[in-house]
């Protein structure tokens, strides 16, 4: 078991967001998280990397519970979120931004080259190799989510949360992030992929949980989802006469 | 006036805007990481002075230099670790009266230590009569000597932040500190580094200007307000430009003595902090565009 999940409470300050979440990933699989804005995907997704301290429940990661870990200790244990937004280093060049993401590397082992490291990032991504010297807020939208996926591989994740990786991109570039995602399975990576794109997201994951408000209400196979009424209405913009006629 | 005089005013600028430059650099990199200025900075000088003062009677001036250096980085550390460290999300009000309490305390505890004498150290080569000659203008070696250890100090730290993994992961902090920790950045460390580098340098500065403009248990207040003259007047976190901002208000304040009498240095300082905030508060040398991609 990747990660589980049980009977999670979290949020910020004075607002209680999660509410009683329980859910898990097996080692190996692509499992997608569904749900309108601000049902709370970022929020769950920010609990399990230790940016917020969730208030009752228990997280564990690889069999260790991972409650009261920093967000640093988190990464060390080879779980990695691309957050939503990118949150590169904007004044720092795309090289520099993927040294950082090798940090973890670095200080578990001074000797280590991350040149390497780089190297097969660029294989991924060449659009990052012609551009390593370019500041990475003056890149585009597509490169920009290249380079955060590329700087949370730099620290050889076994586990990648991605908050919304396909947001704001052109239709050609948002399928060259899904190929990645699936190719990253197949490297033995397990992901965890939140998306409003939810059509694209079921079509390349195990499995999938909807969120609404804070809870989720629905979870299964992306079979059984995509074939779920409720789901094709709420999420996948079938309109109820499509339904009904079937 | 002729040129040898010129020349004069031009080394005696440069000597003090150096200093001036690095206290600003002290308050860039703080700043950089934590979003706090830190107004304690300008104590940092006066106690690198003050300890090395101490040291150097029983050691060489070398070592006592070393010595003060090290010894204000770790007050700068536990500084950050025991009043900064816990404030969770402190206003910037909260920060400016916490760093100016700090000075205070700083300043009653040097008065305690080391009493309101003028200390000086020892000219680190020749004496305060010894002078080489430059283009025609006899000035003293130390002058040489700030010029050389401040060019040092920028071009040291430039390279530290540019090169080293520790450099790049504090700018990492200073540009977006949650995706910082996310690549497994100890975020509160670099903070307690950036306290440590800045009374580092403070103190470092402290030594080297020692001989020439001595050095007194309450030194730093008037130091900071430089200091935080050129860090805006350059633009705040921005290192390179405090260099040419702080040598500009060297410059201005010593050919100012030529004018006006020389208790209106300060008046002058003042002014321009005040003008620059009003007009142009982003600073002299930082564009729109540079401001949005913030940078050491
Ligand atoms: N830093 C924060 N402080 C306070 N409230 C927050 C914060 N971040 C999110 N929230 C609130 O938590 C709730 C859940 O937000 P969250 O970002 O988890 O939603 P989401 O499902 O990721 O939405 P989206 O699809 O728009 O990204 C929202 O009501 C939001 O306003
Ligand atoms: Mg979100």
């Amino acid at each position: 078991m990747m990660l589980k999940i049980r009977s999670l409470d979290a949020g910020y300050s004075n607002l209680k967001v999660l509410k009683r979440i329980s859910m898990h990933v097996k080692a190996g699989e692509i499992v997608t998280i569904i749900g309108a804005n601000g049902s709370g995907k970022s929020t769950l997704l920010h609990a399990v990397s230790g940016i917020i301290k969730g208030k009752s429940g228990e997280i564990i990661f690889k069999d260790k519970q991972i409650n009261n870990y920093t967000a640093e200790k988190i990464v060390y244990l080879g779980c990695s979120l691309i957050p939503e937004g990118r949150q590169l280093f904007p004044a720092m060049t795309v090289k520099e931004n993927l040294v950082l993401g090798g940090y973890i590397l670095k200080s578990k082992n001074k000797k280590i080259n991350l040149e390497e490291e780089i190297k097969k990032i660029y294989t991924l991504f060449p659009r990052l190799e012609e551009r390593k010297n370019q500041l990475s807020g003056t890149l585009s939208g597509g490169e920009q989510q290249m380079l955060a996926i590329g700087r949370a591989l730099m620290s050889r994740p076994d586990f990648i949360m991605m908050d919304e990786p396909s947001i704001g991109l052109a239709p050609l570039v948002v399928k060259e992030i899904f190929k990645t995602v699936v190719s990253l399975r197949k490297d033995g990576k397990t992901i965890l992929l939140v998306e409003q794109n939810a059509k694209a997201a079921l079509k390349i994951a195990d499995r999938g949980y909807v969120m609404e408000t804070g809870n989720i209400i629905l979870e299964g196979t992306s079979e059984e989802l995509l074939n779920n009424h409720d789901v094709q209405r709420a999420y996948l913009g079938k309109d109820y006469k499509n339904i009904a006629e079937r | 006036m002729n040129l040898n005089i010129i020349l004069q005013y031009v080394f005696s600028g440069i000597t003090v805007g150096s200093i001036y430059a690095v206290i600003a650099i002290g308050f860039n990199i703080i700043y950089n990481t934590t979003g706090i200025i830190n107004f304690a900075q300008g104590e940092f000088v006066m106690l690198g002075g003050m300890i090395a003062f101490s040291f150097c009677k029983v050691m060489p001036l070398y070592l006592a230099i070393i010595l003060a250096v090290i010894i204000t980085g770790i007050i700068g550390s536990l500084l950050e670790l025991i009043f900064i460290r816990h404030l969770k999300k402190p206003s910037v009000l909260q920060m400016i009266v916490i760093t100016i309490g700090l000075s205070i305390i700083l300043r009653e505890i040097a008065l305690h230590v080391w009493d309101e004498q003028v200390r000086a150290l020892p000219f680190f080569t020749g004496n305060e009569t010894s002078s080489v000659n430059i283009l025609g203008a006899n000035i003293s070696p130390q002058v040489l000597w700030v010029i050389g250890i401040t060019s040092l100090i920028v071009i040291g730290l430039t390279l530290f932040f540019k090169y080293t993994i520790i450099g790049q992961a504090m700018r990492a902090c200073s540009e977006n500190r949650n995706a910082a920790g996310l690549c497994g950045i100890n975020t509160k460390a670099m903070v307690n580094i950036s306290f440590i580098l800045s009374a580092g340098i403070g103190a470092l500065a402290g030594c080297v200007v020692s001989p020439l403009t001595q050095t007194t248990y309450d030194m730093g207040t008037d130091l900071a307000i430089k200091g935080f003259t050129v860090a805006i007047l350059g633009g705040l976190g921005n290192s390179s430009a405090a260099v040419a901002a702080g040598i500009i208000l060297g410059l201005i304040e010593a050919f100012s003595v030529s004018i006006f009498p020389s208790a209106f240095q300060d008046v002058i300082t003042i002014g321009i902090l005040l003008t620059i905030l009003f007009i142009r508060p982003q600073g002299i040398f930082r564009s729109k565009q540079f401001a949005a991609l913030k940078e050491f």
